[in-house]
């Protein structure tokens, strides 16, 4: 029994560690600040959730795993809507997108 | 096992360390403020996973609570304060 929590706590607990891992990459490698907000938001938040269930596993039915599940919801509430009141706050500031065509525009009016 | 999680933690730690190019040279002030609060979701697990590895983690995961909803607090206050303070468009 408790081989079978630790075998499934370490492969939940490995597929976070990557998913927060390709979240770190997208912050570096996106080319603007709403395309860095997806990784940020989505990546991050998945990464949190395996990770942190996995340790709920481990720990089992105790009132430790119960205060992690309600951290699991905390954030997946708490860090999109954060993510979303960055982004908000940038489009009102007067920050533009970055477009793909943009140097094509610029050379066909030229 | 105890093993497994100090190396998650060490692993974890060089993933922290990542988003700190983008706070360094973000273009805009709003690059520096995501990878901050980037930074700041990633060291609630870290903190989980120190309490494991201590075997503390009645403890700790209160720690991890306040520093959530501290985080998020901070997160929310700064991006409505950006807002309500004009930036001048180039």
């Amino acid at each position: 029994m408790t081989d079978i929590q630790s075998i499934i706590s370490i492969v939940l607990v490995v597929i976070g560690i990557f998913f927060m891992f390709v979240g770190s990459v997208g912050i570096i490698r996106l080319p603007d600040f709403y395309a860095r907000t997806h990784s940020v938001s989505k990546s991050d938040t998945l990464g949190i959730i395996f990770v942190i269930v996995g340790l709920v596993i481990y720990e089992g039915f105790t009132q430790s795993s119960l205060k992690l599940l309600l951290i699991v919801l905390f954030i997946a509430l708490s860090n999109p809507v954060g993510t979303h009141a960055l982004a908000r706050a940038a489009l009102k500031s007067g920050l533009n997108p970055f477009f793909s065509d943009d140097e094509l525009k610029k050379e066909s009016k030229k | 096992m105890e093993h497994f999680f100090l190396y998650s933690a060490v692993i974890l730690t060089i993933i922290i360390a990542v988003p700190l190019y983008r706070v360094l040279n973000g273009p805009t002030l709003f690059d520096r403020l995501l990878a901050t609060n980037a930074i700041a979701t990633k060291t609630i697990v870290l903190i989980a996973l120190i309490g494991f590895l201590f075997d503390r983690i009645d403890m700790f995961i209160d720690i991890t609570l306040a520093y959530a909803i501290l985080g998020f607090i901070g997160s929310l206050i700064i991006a409505k304060f950006v807002t309500t303070e004009k930036v001048e468009p180039e």
